[in-house]
């Protein structure tokens, strides 16, 4: 067996908690370090891993299999194919300039870098495994270090939002769970492996009920309307690390998880199901855009947002067709690096200022020019401008989708104008016109606080540019999947 | 192969800009002069290898508007979607190319002189830069897609650049409501764009004007062409998405020529040239563009005859210049459209850059405060008067040839309502351009100023785009020989035939426009302010743009965000109402039995798994019955 690179990233923020683990707490510098390398290792091994993997090939990659517990069939199983792979980049990335961007923390500093990447590692779990127990495992895994990340070091009503969002994750994942041990049952194989259970046939009446119990499952995970109410409240509550992970990557788990578990193992039943989530869907984004446009709390703005587009990811799914299914998932990169940034962003000024309320600002591009750069550019991106790998994404989504419900799709366009609308509105309020003299104080980003927002908007506009990276890795890993199980386009019916 | 350094290297047209940019904003930033210079010199690069691809049209009769050039690079290459990235060069390209580089070139001069001391300075060129960039990856573009996105890209430019005084409260709404404005065009354009990828499976202009002119699927047609269209009508500021362009006025003045008068909003013209084959084909497409020009044209021209800014009035009257190049489109003529907007390209961005030139003197912009104003400043109110000439169409200046022939197309395609039309707004563009010049650089002055002659950076480019606006029309007059419409045509070349009818009779109208602003505002025969006061409603009515801006205003603030608001409290009391219920219920329940509640989490946890197992053995019992 080769290198087991892909359990080193695993390894790697379990290796970052052991030493934090020894350092006295006083000494808060060389924990971030210790953290900054911990995670900086696995972009490394994850940027590794995306130039060794050979797309000629495609398919799982890296493998890895050590039988677990034998008696039930559980494998520790990891690998990565043209799905997984831009997800576990994504997740390295956000981590690594999350830290940069707590780099200011000054409570329990020891405790919060060691839930953080309790946390990590077990979102990279997520999108390592190639088993379905270890899928739930590391799903488990990553919730609770969010309770405790936000219930101890968040801000406005804390408390509320962090058991709300675990109490609506538990749930969700209840109804996964349900699901993953009726299909574990029904084959009676006495394996999880993802992959055997994707090559079984199931009956269609089983397909309807397990797609099902997924759908609503990852559904409250995406979030999909209605279940979609613990984000934004996650989202402000959360200190500004977690709330980059948590809308960066941990929302990206339903989509991940309803692409890998749920479409690709029943097609049947997604099929079924398909128009369901594609008229909610079109509700998460036209809804989540015009309530983003109410809200007067910048982190609110940005958690609606996400709402409105993971809606996108939505669509891209449930249009069941190659092109749009990689849009998804390019979707879920881009909106991934794109909150990130936007949540370093705010963090930062938040950190100074003391306030995240829109009404309070104004003309802040005169002391912050640097933050006023990249929340346009992190907005831009948001409305899909071209140039940054949004729009590519929502390309392929548009176009994927339109031919299988062009109604649908349509409207879903007509969000492109809402958010240029609340995007827009926001920049002008809290950036542009005169001088503030309240915020004269306010300093700029400098030095290691530009990390974050260098990388992020490099990598946005890198993948903007040259898209071909990105997209056409996730084209390798779907297409085969959608040739192979979905090779009915027609679904939409009269949407 | 062409022998050619600006086919060979094309993609360095565009690609030298943005590296300019790149340079400026990473690098140069701290040194003013080096920005401009840098800037200066990518539009020089560009300009030379755009003259090149201009002679080996002109000389070689090779590249003709059937027989492109074309060359392209894979961009996405996905199952469903393939994107290239190219050029097209045929000589719609070369003159648009022409018209971009050049003017670019000379506004990058003038603002040397007239952002100098503007802390500012750096960016505004590496603004500049990023705007040239995109519009020469338009203007190449050979395919749908690539144009979609640098249709995107000119617009942020625009953003960018009308916002460039962040700090104005009126410069920071402006830039939002153009780009917005142009986001709901987009929406559409959009649309359009992927339908006809979807139905001909290409984004290509090529292989989409063969799968056009093979189909017969006019229904179709019609509605890819309206979708498509919707792009331009927001782009070029046709009725009713033209409110963003007036507004845009909030730019730096050379902005305004280069952007906003000159060149990005032409784009939508340049689009409908390019894409000429899919409105053509569909009656009620080109019919319907027809109409929606010609109204924009007389439409905006009312506006522009009661407005006191002068860069105001310049804005409507490039919408109604604008009105009249999708106008010419509309009636079937590439030729007479283009013609139109290279000739408005000289003589608008001379204006503009007159007005540059008075408002960076005064430092007033109500043309009612000024008067006089030729005294001190002969260079600029001598080629404003040019400036004026031209766009009245007085013979021989470039404006005359081009309206005559948009007229001549009118009257001889048969749509005697849209000649007249456009006759009468002729009428008033005489007017209220000379109601402009008169107001401003004669009589008395009529409000305390110093003004004093700008610059030789300012004033010589000034000068040059004169000389082009007095002779630029003759390259199409109806008497050259090989002239603009044996290159840019399409199908067959059509050489137009004098019609000394139209041409007599639009002299005489835009003379008589003159004259009515002469005996107004010089002789005083008549007075203005008593038929404003006469005709009270009407003046009103124009005055407040015909109260679009309020309908808009009014649509958002009561409309939009009372549903968003709506939608929030739904959100807040309905949507999480009902969870919280939920919520309640169980924890009610828990009070009654709070007995069994450990409160530690691991309870918690084991009871939701054993709740799990008993909802799965429940709900699969019979499933795990029938496989055993």
């Amino acid at each position: 067996m080769s290198f087991p690179i892909l359990s080193s990233i695993l390894l790697a923020p379990v290796l970052g908690i052991l030493l934090i683990l020894f350092i006295p707490q006083k000494e808060d510098k060389l924990i971030k370090i210790v953290a900054a390398i911990a995670t900086g290792l696995t972009v490394l091994l994850s940027l590794i891993i995306y130039a060794n993997y050979d797309q000629s090939i495609g398919g799982l990659q890296f493998v890895e299999n050590i039988p677990w517990i034998d008696d039930l069939g559980v494998t520790y199983g990891l690998g990565v194919d043209g799905i997984s792979l831009p997800l576990v980049l994504l997740t390295a990335l956000v981590i690594f300039t999350g830290v940069f961007a707590s780099w200011g923390l000054e409570k329990r500093v020891k405790e919060f870098f060691i839930f953080l990447l309790a946390l990590v590692a077990g979102v990279f779990g997520v999108f390592l495994t190639t088993d379905l127990f270890f899928f739930y495992l590391f799903f488990e895994i990553a919730v609770i270090p969010m309770y405790i990340l936000i219930g101890v070091w968040g801000s406005t009503n804390k408390e509320y939002s962090a058991m709300k969002l675990t109490i609506y994750l538990l749930v969700g994942s209840a109804f996964a769970l349900i699901a993953v041990i009726a299909v574990y049952l029904y084959t009676g194989l006495g394996t999880f492996d993802i992959q055997t259970l994707t090559q079984q046939t199931y009956d269609i009446g089983f397909q309807k009920f397990a797609f099902f119990l997924l759908m609503i499952g990852f559904g409250f995970l995406v979030p999909m309307w209605p279940f979609h109410t613990w984000s934004p409240d996650g989202h402000v509550a959360a200190p500004t690390a977690v709330s980059m992970l948590h809308a960066g990557v941990l929302m990206k788990l339903g989509g991940y998880g309803l692409i890998r578990a749920g479409i690709f193992i029943f097609p049947e039943g997604a099929r079924f199901w398909a128009p369901v989530i594609g008229i909610l869907c079109i509700v998460n984004v036209v809804y989540g855009a015009m309530v983003a446009m109410s809200q007067k709390d910048l982190k609110f703005v940005i958690g609606y947002s996400s709402v409105s587009h993971m809606g996108y990811v939505l669509l891209g799914v449930a249009s069941l067709n190659t092109l749009s299914i990689s849009g998804a998932v390019a979707q879920m990169f881009a909106h991934g690096i794109m909150t990130a940034l936007f949540f370093a962003l705010v963090g930062n000024v938040y950190n100074k200022a003391h306030t995240r309320m829109i009404a309070d600002f104004g003309g802040l591009a005169h002391q912050m020019p640097r933050i006023a750069a990249g929340f346009v550019i992190a907005g831009l991106a948001s409305l899909g401008l071209p140039g940054l790998v949004n729009f590519v994404a929502e390309f392929a989504i548009f176009v994927g989708s339109f031919r299988v419900y062009p109604v649908l799709t349509i409207l879903a366009i007509s969000g492109i104008v809402i958010t240029a609308v609340y995007v827009l509105r926001v920049v002008q309020n809290v950036f542009f016109g005169p001088r503030n003299p309240k915020w004269d104080e306010l300093e700029d980003v400098r030095g290691i606080e530009l990390v974050p927002i260098v990388i992020l908007c490099g990598v946005l506009l890198f993948l903007g540019f040259f898209p071909s990276f990105l997209m056409e890795l996730i084209n390798n890993g779907v297409d085969p999947f959608v040739q192979q199980y979905l090779t009915t386009p027609k679904v939409g019916g009269m949407f | 192969m062409i022998e050619s350094i600006g086919i060979k290297y094309i993609w360095l047209v565009p690609l030298a800009p943005l590296l300019a940019f790149i340079l400026i904003t990473f690098l140069f930033k701290r040194f003013k002069l080096l920005s401009a210079l840098t800037a200066i010199f990518s539009m020089v690069v560009s300009l030379i290898l755009t003259l090149d691809i201009l002679r080996v049209i002109l000389t070689g009769h090779e590249i003709t508007m059937n027989t492109p050039v074309e060359m392209a690079v894979p961009w996405l290459n996905m199952n469903g979607l393939y994107i290239e990235m190219g050029a097209l060069i045929d000589p719609l390209t070369a003159g648009m190319l022409f018209v971009v580089t050049f003017i670019s070139l000379l506004i990058m001069i003038y603002s040397v002189g007239y952002m100098h001391g503007d802390p500012g300075f750096s960016r505004f060129f590496s603004y500049l830069a990023l705007f040239v960039f995109s519009m020469l990856g338009l203007v190449i573009a050979n395919n749908y897609f690539q144009m979609f996105v640098f249709w995107e890209l000119v617009g942020l430019s625009s953003y960018l650049l009308i916002g460039f005084y962040f700090y104005k409260d009126s410069a920071a709404q402006a830039n939002k409501k153009a780009f917005i404005t142009n986001r709901v065009a987009d929406f559409g354009f959009m649309i359009g764009v992927i339908i006809l990828f979807l139905y001909f499976g290409t984004f290509n202009f090529l292989e989409l004007a063969e799968g056009i002119s093979a189909s017969s699927d006019l229904a179709f047609l019609t509605l890819a062409g309206i979708l498509v269209f919707i792009g331009p009508i927001g782009k070029s500021g046709q009725f009713p998405l033209h409110v963003w362009l007036p507004d845009a006025m909030e730019g730096p003045t050379p902005v305004s020529a280069l952007i906003h008068a000159a060149t990005m909003v032409a784009a939508g013209v340049f689009l409908l040239a390019r894409g000429f084959i899919l409105f053509v084909s569909a009656p009620a497409t080109i019919t319907f563009i027809a109409y929606l020009g010609g109204f924009t044209a007389f439409f905006a021209a009312t506006i522009a005859i009661t407005q006191r800014d002068f860069k105001r009035i310049l804005a409507f009257s490039t919408l109604s210049q604008l009105g009249y190049m999708v106008m010419a489109i509309g009636l079937g003529s590439l030729t007479a459209g283009m013609f139109h907007l290279t000739t408005h390209a000289f003589f608008k961005a001379l204006m503009f850059l007159c007005a540059g030139s008075v408002i960076h003197a005064l430092h007033k912009q109500d043309i009612f405060e000024m008067g006089g104003v030729f005294k001190k400043m002969k260079i600029t109110g001598t080629t404003m008067i040019i400036g004026g000439l031209a766009i009245a169409g007085i013979p021989p200046f470039a404006g005359f040839w081009s309206k005559d022939e948009i007229l001549l197309v009118a009257k001889t395609n048969g749509f005697t309502l849209l000649y007249v039309l456009a006759s009468v707004t002729a009428f008033l563009t005489a007017f209220y351009m000379f109601r402009l010049i008169f107001l401003a650089f004669f009589g008395e002055k009529r409000s305390d100023y110093h003004a004093h002659e700008s610059p030789l950076t300012m004033t010589i480019p000034l000068m040059i785009l004169a000389v082009f606006s007095i002779f630029g029309g003759l390259i199409g007059a109806p008497f050259v020989e090989h002239g603009f419409s044996s290159y840019v045509y399409f199908g067959e070349a059509h050489h137009p035939q004098p019609d000394y009818m139209v041409m007599g009779s639009s002299t005489l109208i835009a003379a008589a426009g003159i004259f009515l602003a002469w005996l107004v505002y010089i002789k005083k025969a008549i007075s203005a302010e008593k038929i404003a006061n006469q005709f009270a409603p009407l003046y009103k009515f124009l005055y407040n743009k015909w109260y679009i801006d309020e309908i808009y205003q009014w649509f958002f603030n009561k409309v939009v965000l009372s549903i968003s608001a709506l939608l929030n409290w739904c959100d807040r009391n309905i949507v999480d109402g009902i969870a919280h219920g939920i919520a309640w219920v169980i924890r009610t329940t828990g009070a009654k039995g709070r007995y069994i509640h450990t409160g530690s989490l691991q309870t918690y946890g084991l009871v939701i798994f054993a709740a799990v197992v008993v909802i799965v053995l429940f709900l699969a019992g019979p499933v795990v019955g029938g496989v055993q």
